[in-house]
């Protein structure tokens, strides 16, 4: 078993040798093992990018808008997810945004985890028929149960989840009583001695 | 009185951190103090009469196990070599996690010798092998078995039995990640593991003379005597594959250095000093001059180092003496400002790591300090404006944008990875073919590239928006970043000068391992000794701290 260590070195040294620049190959390298570590194929997928990289001729965007579409060919998934990464801030205030084609879209993946921890929303992440919820960095959820990861997304979807309770406010209470099951009702002796009581706070 | 904390425009020059020397800070001390109540064993002992097979050892503490096994082999005398090239070596050896079963040792038993070209599994932390210093081993095991004891003045000169010729640790060849262990209370500080393998094969040094000895002469041979086991360590070879660790670890390195000058800070800004901790420091320092003087080497870099060293002690050993009035305030703060107005470098550095000895309070939460969450600060603040890594720039690089990088010997040399080994190695970008392939250690250089960069860039540009064009810099943005946060985390010299010193560098690392003795045998390389004046395992519960100051006595 290669230790992630590893995986996160050679991915790094490979995306230089295959010509990014140090900074970005060092970005591919932690995102591959967060794909990994993750269980994801990170190194499975980064071998068959790089293998089709000369002859596909992947697109670059240097601005990531509300829409994006390639002008000609397909979207490099790496240099959308370093775009993606750096532009973030900005990204977050269309609420949402759509890609067309992009090449290898399950490396993309990672650098949009980390998206969502460096904004603090779940981002959710849509191309074709397959959802993955990304949470903060701490875990990634999908409902894509095949093995073969797809070469193309067609039809990219991003949206930012608002902050907010995963649970209705009636659910939210009943457990609150319940756990109220383990305060002890105080009594006036307690109210008078239990908290530092006998000196006076307002003096 | 308020002290600042030391320039990291002075302390992090090259010539600086290459003085550096080993303190209470270093990791195999604070190994040993963590594990000093742990209980030592040797579970196995499988060797034949001439000392080849298999040795295990642990440290326990309640469910937790460590076990050092160690495969002793015979090689041939021309198979020796510390170089990076060598395939065999004398002995190899693994820390597995926990308690190893049979089928872990006959499966180890077939990688571990293989060093870099076998694989190990996440159940092991550290790997390492170290070759025979011949003529010492052959010496101590023929006076042995004759019944006498060695040559001290051999002893001496040499320091250890065995040298290893690498460690390694996080995640090579397969072992197990950092990120599995990092929650081990015992383990929260820098290299404790490979600390402990180092320990562990400094017994089983002592344990394979004493038989390979006692099994060539039963009748007669003695055992080595224990006064000078505890004067032996562990040699070390060590190249340039460290150099790149002090670079690619910007906020681990901070953290150690931090250390180091808070420790310093908190110690000039004690008023009044007790006689007792001064008497302390003083002994030290005295007890030192041994240390010095023991201090054994061919290169003449280091022997001018040595002898400049020996010349600022007893310089300051007489100040104290006929000047010094310790009972006047803040003596530790005076005195360090007449050091290091008189002295020279590599004293100044000595001072600082003996000054601490008496501070036990001050260091121990230090300690606790030296470990970096790393990937917390990986990212780039995108958000931030070019007019912010500007400023960042001019305050925390001063002197490296000074520096011409157009002028040949400034730009002179250049790191790569061999392909025949993936170890670093620097060669002259002019005379040598590679430098295409360059690694991105030169940190100097391309930060006043990106100096130049922004210079000419519009001042509220967002560095998301810099970045777009300047791809290629994008790894010194991100250190540019680190550094504000972290003042200690870069190296404030030009690594691909034409006078750069590698081993600067790994003296650095080095002197924080708790390394003595440097031993430069080239620019490139060098020799140390580990634990040597170390308590041995059986008087771990009660050992005299300062120790380092007692070797040779």
């Amino acid at each position: 078993m290669k230790s992630l260590s590893e995986i996160e070195t050679t991915s790094k040294r490979a995306t230089r040798a295959a010509g990014f620049s140090w900074g970005i190959s060092e970005e591919v390298g932690k995102c591959i093992r967060i794909l990994e570590l993750f269980g994801l194929p990170g190194i499975k997928n980064l071998n068959s990018y790089f293998k089709e990289k000369n002859s596909k001729n992947f697109e670059n965007l240097k601005l990531i808008n509300k829409q994006n579409q390639p002008q000609k060919n397909i979207f490099c998934p790496i240099n959308i997810g370093v775009n993606f990464l750096d532009q973030i801030r900005t990204i977050e205030t269309f609420n949402n945004c759509s890609f067309k084609n992009i090449a290898y879209p399950i490396l993309l993946l990672p650098f949009l985890s980390r998206s969502s921890e460096v904004i603090g929303k779940k981002i959710i992440f849509n191309f074709d028929e397959n959802q993955f919820l990304l949470n903060f960095n701490i875990s990634i959820f999908s409902n894509f149960d095949n093995e073969q990861y797809p070469f193309l997304a067609k039809d990219v979807k991003i949206n930012f989840l608002d902050n907010k309770d995963n649970f209705s406010e009636i659910e939210w209470k009943n457990l609150y009583k319940l756990s109220e099951e383990t305060f002890v009702e105080e009594t006036d002796s307690l109210k008078k001695s239990a908290a530092g009581a006998g000196l006076t706070d307002n003096d | 009185m308020k002290i600042k904390l030391r320039d990291p425009n002075i302390i992090m020059k090259l010539s600086r951190l290459g003085s550096f020397h080993q303190s209470k800070l270093s990791f195999l001390r604070s190994f040993l103090n963590e594990f000093k109540d742990w209980e030592y064993k040797r579970d196995l002992f499988d060797l034949d009469k001439d000392g080849f097979g298999v040795v295990v050892y642990s440290f326990t503490k309640k469910e937790r196990v460590y076990s050092l096994i160690c495969f002793a082999n015979k090689i041939q005398d021309d198979e020796r070599s510390d170089r990076v090239i060598a395939t065999k070596w004398d002995a190899a050896f693994t820390l597995h996690d926990g308690i190893p079963n049979r089928n872990d040792i006959e499966r180890l038993k077939k990688e571990v010798p293989k060093q870099e070209v076998g694989r190990l599994s996440y159940k092991e932390l550290t790997l390492s092998r170290a070759n025979k210093s011949v003529r010492v081993f052959d010496h101590v095991v023929e006076n042995l078995s004759n019944g006498k004891q060695p040559n001290l003045d051999l002893i001496e000169k040499v320091g250890y039995l065995y040298r290893t010729t690498a460690v390694y640790g996080s995640g090579k060849f397969g072992l197990a990640d950092r990120f599995r262990i990092k929650n081990r209370d015992e383990i929260n500080g820098p290299f404790r593991l490979e600390m402990m393998l180092v320990y562990l094969v400094r017994q089983f040094t002592f344990d394979q003379v004493n038989h390979v000895a006692k099994n060539k002469n039963p009748k007669k041979a003695v055992k080595l005597d224990l006064k000078i086991c505890k004067n032996l360590g562990i040699g070390n070879s060590t190249g340039l594959g460290m150099a790149p660790f002090i670079v690619n670890h910007p906020t681990l390195l901070n953290n150690w250095i931090m250390s180091r000058e808070k420790a310093l800070k908190e110690i000039r800004e004690i008023k009044k000093v007790n006689q007792e901790d001064f008497d302390l420091f003083k002994k030290c320092l005295r007890n030192s001059i041994k240390n010095i003087t023991s201090w054994n080497t061919e290169s003449e870099y280091q022997l001018k180092k040595i002898k400049d060293l020996l010349n600022d002690v007893k310089k300051l050993l007489d100040f104290i003496e006929k000047k010094f009035d310790f009972e006047t305030d803040y003596p530790f703060n005076r005195l360090y400002l007449w050091v290091e107005k008189e002295t020279c470098e590599e004293c100044i550095e000595y001072i600082v790591s003996l000054m601490m000895e008496p501070y036990n309070k001050i260091i121990e939460p230090l300690v606790k300090q030296m470990s970096s969450d790393e990937d917390k600060y990986f990212t780039i603040p995108t958000n931030r404006k070019v007019e912010d890594l500007k400023l960042i720039i001019e305050s925390k690089y001063q002197n490296i944008l000074s520096v011409n990088f157009e002028k040949k010997q400034n730009n002179k040399k250049f790191w790569f990875i061999s392909k025949n080994k993936e170890e670093p190695r620097i060669a002259d970008r002019f005379e040598e073919s590679g430098s295409e392939l360059e690694q991105p250690l030169a940190i100097a250089r391309d930060i006043k590239k990106l100096y130049e960069k922004l210079l000419v860039t519009k001042r509220n540009t967002t560095i998301d928006n810099f970045l777009i064009d300047n791809s290629h810099l994008r790894h010194v943005v991100r250190r540019a970043f680190i550094i504000e946060k972290f003042p200690y985390s870069e190296i404030q010299d030009n690594t691909i000068s034409e006078k750069t010193i590698p081993i600067d560098m790994l003296r650095l690392k080095l002197s924080f391992f708790g390394a003595l003795k440097f031993d430069p045998r080239s620019d490139k390389w060098l020799r140390i000794c580990m634990f040597q004046g170390a308590p041995l395992p059986n008087e771990l519960k009660n050992y005299d701290d300062h120790w380092v100051y007692k070797a040779n006595s």
